[in-house]
Formats: structure tokens, sequence, C-alpha cells
């Protein structure tokens, strides 16, 4: 890893901690983040974690950008040395996956796939060297996911899987964006699956949706009143597949305002993690079990 | 009091200067595309610069007021007519209640902010009334206006008739419009030979410009240095590792069009930027038409601090003049 400073013009320095995906620079990026923000230096306006990158918004009228650029070097050693450790939660977010509303948009779009005549999912699949759909779903939903980013629009997750580099599913972007894409779609681009927070367009391929809504401009959602975003990065999530019996008493739970993710708290160590995968994983998810 | 949208127009939202502080969760700061416009207009009816008021783009709204306020006009060049009678933009002027304000076709530039005194009240949303239409959040219910919607304007004295920003504190567009741009964040993505020919290449805004960003077409398609791509990143050369986008920035998928990021702007996504926009011209962007010719000039941090702070010395010697 080697950490690349540059300016995004008169307003932004931007930190790439690595050029590639991995929890470590996940974890330095938003150490040195977090160390920004605590470091409370006049003119920042705003600070941006990414997977293996930040941002930080200043403004030049109040901090030069070389002093405000200087000012994030001067704490990035101490971002390395920080433990890799996360107080967090774990969310079963459900998921229907090869939903009709997803299938009826992937085929509008076809011909901008790289698989004209089969499905998302059939493409995913095959790419990744799985036999069948079913055991692609099963490895998408099996292992829990780390929401690295949150951003793109209004509150939309990206998640890195919790598994070894040659584990990792990926899936190039539609070759062309679409100009549609259905609220809630859970999507997969590069190595990062996504939830799609509001309808619009995307290049992410389709998998499946989800009924649990995770943005709400009006707050009238029972579990978005405080904040109108679900996620935030640091987040962990289990996917839980559904059938179209028990997305439809989500939907209705969600709209009766009776739906109460589940969720529990947990720690995320990077090193225990590293060392015993599946083992720290199983740890994760048992703790859903309780909530 | 109230004033009544009779008709809308193309796409006209309620805006502010916006909503800074979100962007971590994929939530623009919005606000005004044409800022000093903005905060002109406001000052002409002697509201605070960060009052509300309407930006209505290529085409003007037709407005109906329900009490006695005043009224200023700032930004594209568009003429218009109250009650029939033509009044004059970058000037103040009052309306009776039941007078009717219209617009002709756009002769220059792209937006006009309509202000009225005591500015546009609907509810804020995260501190601002800005309309950010994708997130369904701010102005009208997260919408552009409609025919028949009836917004509410805070009260407020009514200023003297014909307060006016004089011409040489407006900002005439000349052609080719120039566009500066610093280098920078994956510049180091383009080879050579197209890092030159961004800056020599004669560019024209695309159809496809928005508050979210503008798109321009006309130049060479890019030539990536070669690389095994990282991983996460994704297959195509101008694939990264999804990373947080900065307002002004200029991704290039593809290689083929650029586009650079509004106030509206994603928050972040997997295209390489070559350099962003300076904070100096980003108004200029949103007066901008499609078809209208660009040249993307390459400007050093210095050149465009010096450029941030002439803008600035305009906006004092506004403030001067209508205080």
């Amino acid at each position: 890893m080697k950490t690349r400073y540059t300016y995004g013009g008169d307003e932004h320095v931007y930190v790439e901690i690595d050029d590639e995906m991995s929890l470590d620079a996940f974890f330095t990026s938003l150490s040195l983040a977090d160390l920004v923000r605590a470091a409370n230096i006049p003119g920042v306006t705003e600070i941006c974690p990414a997977n293996a990158s930040f941002e930080v918004r200043f403004d030049p009228d109040i901090i030069a950008p070389a002093d405000m650029m200087m000012r994030i070097k001067e704490l990035e050693s101490a971002a390395h040395a920080q433990e890799k450790r996360l107080k967090t939660r774990i969310i079963e977010i459900p998921v229907y996956y090869q939903d009709p509303w997803t299938h009826e948009t992937l085929m509008r779009f076809r011909e901008r796939h790289q698989d004209p005549a089969g499905t998302d999912l059939d493409y995913a699949a095959k790419i990744n060297g799985f036999d069948s759909v079913e055991a692609f779903i099963e490895a998408h939903h099996s292992q829990p996911w780390f929401v690295s980013m949150v951003g793109f629009v209004s509150g939309l997750p990206f998640l890195y899987q919790l598994v070894d580099r040659d584990k990792q599913l990926q899936v190039p972007k539609y070759l062309r964006p679409r100009t549609d894409t259905p609220k809630l779609t859970v999507g997969y681009g590069g190595c990062f699956s996504c939830i799609y927070s509001v309808r619009g367009a995307g290049g992410y391929q389709m998998f499946g949706i989800t009924p649990m809504p995770i943005y709400d401009p009006e707050q009238k959602i029972s579990y978005l009143q405080d904040f109108m975003v679900f996620f935030k990065p640091g987040d962990i999530v289990k996917w839980k597949p559904v059938d179209r019996a028990e997305y439809d008493r989500i939907t209705a739970e969600v709209e009766a305002g009776t739906y109460v993710p589940k969720i529990a708290q947990v720690d995320f160590d990077l090193d225990a993690f590293n060392s015993d995968m599946v083992g720290f994983n199983a740890t994760l998810m048992e703790a859903l079990n309780d909530a | 009091m109230t004033l009544e949208i009779l008709k809308p127009g193309l796409a006209t939202t309620v805006q502010d200067l916006g909503r800074p502080g979100y962007f971590h969760l994929g939530i623009p700061e919005g606000g005004a595309m044409d800022r000093l416009a903005m905060r002109a207009a406001n000052l002409l009816v002697g509201n605070d610069e960060g009052a509300a008021g309407l930006e209505a783009v290529f085409m003007g709204p037709e407005i109906k007021f329900g009490a006695e306020m005043s009224v200023a006009v700032t930004g594209a060049e568009m003429p218009m007519t109250l009650d029939g009678e033509p009044r004059t933009a970058w000037t103040a002027f009052t309306v009776k209640p039941g007078q009717v304000l219209s617009f002709g076709f756009l002769k220059e530039g792209a937006r006009i902010y309509i202000a009225v005194s005591g500015g546009i009240d609907t509810k804020p949303a995260l501190g601002s009334r800005s309309t950010y239409a994708i997130g369904a959040l701010g102005g009208v219910e997260g919408r552009a206006v409609m025919a028949g919607d009836v917004l509410p304007v805070g009260q407020a004295m009514i200023v003297p008739e014909g307060r006016c920003v004089p011409a040489q504190l407006r900002r005439p567009l000349e052609y080719p419009v120039k566009l500066r741009v610093l280098p920078g964040l994956y510049w180091h993505r383009l080879t050579e030979k197209s890092q030159t020919a961004f800056f020599e290449d004669d560019w024209v805004v695309a159809p496809e410009a928005d508050r979210m960003g503008y798109r321009f077409r006309g130049g060479q398609p890019m030539e990536f240095v070669d690389r095994p791509q990282p991983f996460g990143a994704g297959s195509d050369p101008s694939n990264i590792v999804d990373g947080c986008y900065s307002y002004g920035s200029i991704q290039v998928p593809g290689g083929l069009e650029p586009i650079v990021l509004h106030r509206d702007a994603v928050s972040g996504g997997g295209y390489f930027t070559l350099g962003t926009v300076i904070s100096a011209d980003m108004d200029l962007i949103g007066q901008l038409q499609p078809n209208t010719q660009i040249k993307f000039v390459e400007v050093t941090m210095a050149e465009a601090l010096d450029a941030r702070a002439h803008r600035k010395e305009m906006l004092h010697e506004i403030r001067r003049v209508l205080s």
C-alpha cells in the first residue's frame, strides 16, 4: 500500500490509501478519515470515506489547499498504527433473488449487457465458475458483507464480502449503464454488492430485491425516523434469501410500521477475522440468532 | 403570502445555496447551479443571499402572485413580462396580488433565478429548501414544481423598484466558453497524448446536461496507460475501485465523453476522474446550453485560487452596490 494524495480542484483533497480493494486499505482509510474529523481542522466542510480512499472538502478561503493536505499527511502514521477494530452492528437484510421486477428491467436493457441471451445471474454464475445460479446465490448470501462505502446517491451502500480474495465474486458492470433500476434492487459490480436506495440509472448487475427500505426522505418508516439514511460505513450485512410470500409479508409490515430489522451489536477485529475467516463470520452470524 | 405556478416550465425547482454536510451519505450539496446569480437575485429584493428562490432551465415558468412583493430575475437572458408589460432582468420590480409573470424564449445562457422578497418558504430538509429530485428531498415534495402548486412566501418589506446589478458585475458568456481545470485525481491514468489532446480538442455540451452533471462530446477518445487492473476495480481501463467524486470532477467512462459533476453530483463511483473544474467556473457551467462550444483550459492551483478571489470580489462589489 502506498498512499497517494491529490487535489480535486481548489476545494477537495483526495487520499487514496491503495488502488486495489482490501479490508486493510478500508480500515486505514476509515481510521485516517476519523482522525481528520477528530482534529477539527478549521475550514473542513465534508469528510467522505470510500472503499480504499476518502475525500476531504474544505473552504480554501479558510485553509490553503497545501496546508490542508499537509494536515492530513501528518495524521497518516497514526492511522496506520491504529488497531483495526470496530464496534459495529450486523443487520439481516432479506433478499428476494430472481424477483419479477428486476427480471422485467434486465430484460428491457438486454442489448446493454455482456450476455444478451441470459439473465444477469446466469452471467455472474458462469463467469465465476459456478455450475448453477442457485450455487452462485448461495455463495452471495452464505457469508456476511461489510459496508465499505455509502454514496453514489441517497444512502446507497457498497458492500464487500468478508471472504478470502480468491473466493470474492467478481462481475463487471453493464457495458452501458441502464436508465432504470427498480428501487431496492440488490446489485453487483466489480467485487461490490449494493442496494439501490432509490429508483434510477445504474450499471450494476441485478440479482434481486429487498423489501426493506433503506432511505426515506419523509422519515415515516419506523426504523428511519431518527435519520433518513439507514447505513453507515462499517455496518455488517447478512443477506437472507426470502421467497415471494415472505417478501410480501415484510412489505406489508413495513407499510404498517411494524417491521423491525434484525440487528445485533458486534465487534469486528480485522486480525481475528484474517486468522480465521469462517470461524469469525460464524460468530458474527450467531449474534443475529439472538437478536 | 403565496405564489402560484400557472405553468411550470421545463424543470423549475426551488433552490437556495444548498445543504453541505451529507455528501458522505450520497446526498449532495445541491442548491443553485449559478450561485452568484442566485445571490444577486436575493440581494436585489432585500433577502439574505441564502434565501430560497426558483431556478428555471431553458424555459421560464408562469407565476401568479398572491400578494404584493418585490421580484428580481437574474442569470440567463430570457425576456419577461408582468401582465404583458416588459420587465428588466437583474433589476428589482414590485408585483401586485393577481399579477402574472411570464417569460419569452431563452436568448443566452441556460438558467434564470427568480427571487421574491421574503423568499420561498417551503419546508427545509436537512437544513436547506433546495430540491434534490433524485432523492425526493427538499423543495415541493422533493420534485420540480407543477402547474397548480401554491408556494408559501415569507413576509418581508418591499424594496424600491429599479435597484439593479450593473452589467459589468454580471458574467457574459464568451465563445468558445473556457472552463478552467486543475488536473489531478486520476490524471496519471491517461497517456501523455490524451492529456495533451484533452486541452487541445474542441468540445461541445451534449444533450445530457442537468443538475447532476454536464456531458461533453467532440474530442478524441482517450487512451490509458497500460496496467493490470487493480483488484475490485472492474475490467475497463477507465474503472477504479469506487471512490468519492469531487464537485466539478471530470469522469470519462470508457474514455469517450467527459462528464463534469455539478451541484446534484453522485458522491462516488467507479470511473477514473482526470481533474476538476475550478470552483470559480462552476457557476458558468450552469449557464451552458447543449451544443455550446467549450475549451478545457489547464490551470495551476495558484491560478485557481486567484480566479476564486476574483469571483469573490465580484460578489463583494454586488453586495456594496446593493447595500
